[in-house]
């Protein structure tokens, strides 16, 4: 058990954490766009990389979804799946690459149901952008960019929306 | 919007309220044409679409592509399989744009075993992007016209039935319904389970995605796989990911002598599919004679699914 599955599998901290973060990044919007995105992740990302590495074991995809993940970082799962676990995990709740490592969505899921965001198990998360990658998430976010997606406007978004 | 018939007969067969049957095909460990041929040959006839797998477990075949377009010229309609585990967006999207030139008329899209579960474990799995992904990305090429970045798709646009994958064996249960629910909403037209031995566990998975009215936007296809031994059995349960299977099937099988193993492995798979026809929100079969074609005609005409509808 270590510092960081006891605070993911209590979330309630990282939550509220998060939830100032966001708050401050809106606060910071100014000044950030007016930095630019490049010089915005230069800038966070020497704050942000230990930080997340330390509480999450963050991968630095740079398009953050670790509240609607439960807190838990997808990209550690080893297909880096972004929409829940696959078929393959085993009976025992462990990794089908690895009969030590638990499914990180298995963990995930428990974890968010534990959170206010447990409706964003539906969300359908898009693609990675692998441009993003070693960018700061905090700078991403506050400028918006982890959200470009390609895709029409009628499209589903969560899958609420197939369901009775 | 005219309605076209669909180039696709599985589409077709279930459009028109029948029963569907897919079978698999496990294409060759090497380039040999007539192996994969001799298999097609076997089972034409005894299915509506036949699915040949993309280095399933993880172990290389030859391509689901190259072989979907080989069966296709033997007069079988193909499912060719894409995973996300072997090729990145530009890939995918390049042997699509294959598929559909060569007019292979259904698609399924899945995750893929982890090359470690495989005979080349020291390679990168790509996960550039993941399964439900993969649905989206096929369905807004062929509905929007849009290649994955968002630009148009010059002139024709790929048309496939699109299909997705289901597991309601592995953990975590309660959330399996919903991420069948996100398939659908990404595009899946069909869904094909994992193989089933546990129709207990089947059952209350179905209960739930008839609850969520799901069966309705979507059409599931059973797995249904015929064992020739306690061996295979116990392969099943321990080497294959995600698949239960139940002690007392086991026991069943410990009681039997070798030879009694083989009929006893048919005899479980014509129960089982029995079993899965009457279950509510199942549309269809689809059969995995895993190591052997040579059981599925039997298997199929002992299910009453012989011939199949001419639609």
């Amino acid at each position: 058990m270590s510092l960081r599955t006891t605070l993911q599998d209590h979330p309630g901290f990282l939550v509220v954490s998060w939830r100032v973060t966001e708050g401050l990044l809106r606060l910071l919007h100014r000044p950030l766009a007016a930095l630019g995105l490049e010089r915005s992740s230069r800038w966070v990302k020497p704050v942000e990389k230990p930080l997340k590495r330390l509480l999450f074991d963050c991968r630095m995809c740079g398009q953050c979804i670790l509240h609607y993940t439960g807190m838990t970082c997808p990209m550690t799962c080893p297909k880096q799946l972004r929409n829940g676990p696959c078929g393959g995990v085993q009976m025992d709740g462990r990794c089908e690459t690895d009969p030590e490592m638990n499914c990180i969505w298995l963990e995930a899921l428990e974890r968010l149901a534990k959170t206010p965001y447990d409706a964003e198990k539906l969300r359908l998360n898009p693609p990675v952008d692998w441009q993003l990658e070693e960018m700061a998430s905090w700078a991403t976010l506050a400028l918006g960019r982890d959200r470009v997606t390609t895709g029409s406007d009628a499209e589903t978004r969560y899958a609420s929306e197939v369901m009775e | 919007m005219t309605a076209r018939t669909p180039n696709s007969k599985l589409e077709r067969v279930l459009a028109a309220g029948e029963f569907a049957l897919a079978v698999e095909i496990s294409p060759p460990v090497g380039p040999n044409k007539p192996a994969l041929l001799r298999q097609a040959a076997r089972v034409r006839g005894y299915a509506d679409a036949f699915n040949v797998t993309d280095n399933q477990s993880a172990r290389v075949h030859l391509a689901s592509l190259p072989a979907c377009i080989l069966i296709q010229e033997a007069g079988l309609e193909p499912v060719v399989q894409f995973t996300c585990r072997d090729r990145n967006r530009l890939g995918l999207q390049a042997d699509l744009l294959g598929a559909a030139a060569f007019g292979i008329p259904n698609v399924l899209a899945l995750s893929g075993d982890h090359p470690v579960c495989g005979d080349h474990p020291h390679v990168r799995s790509v996960g550039d992007i993941d399964s439900v992904n993969l649905v989206r990305m096929i369905r807004m090429m062929r509905d929007d016209q849009v290649f994955e970045n968002g630009q148009p798709i010059p002139k024709l646009a790929p048309e496939f039935f699109i299909g997705a994958v289901a597991n309601p064996f592995a953990p975590p249960h309660d959330f399996r319904p919903l991420r069948l629910a996100k398939k659908i909403a990404a595009g899946a037209q069909f869904i094909q389970t994992q193989l089933i031995y546990n129709l207990e566990r089947f059952r209350e998975y179905m209960h739930q995605v008839v609850d969520l009215g799901l069966h309705e936007k979507t059409a599931i296809l059973a797995g249904v796989g015929p064992v020739k031994s306690l061996a295979g059995l116990e392969f099943m349960r321990d080497r294959v990911a995600g698949i239960d299977v139940p002690e007392p099937l086991l026991d069943r099988f410990r009681r039997l002598s070798k030879d009694d193993q083989q009929k006893a492995g048919l005899d479980l798979a014509c129960e089982i599919g029995e079993e899965l026809r009457q279950m509510e929100g199942v549309r269809g079969l689809h059969i995995m004679a895993i190591g052997s074609t040579t059981v599925i005609p039997e298997l199929v005409r002992r299910l009453g699914l012989h011939p199949r509808p001419d639609v």
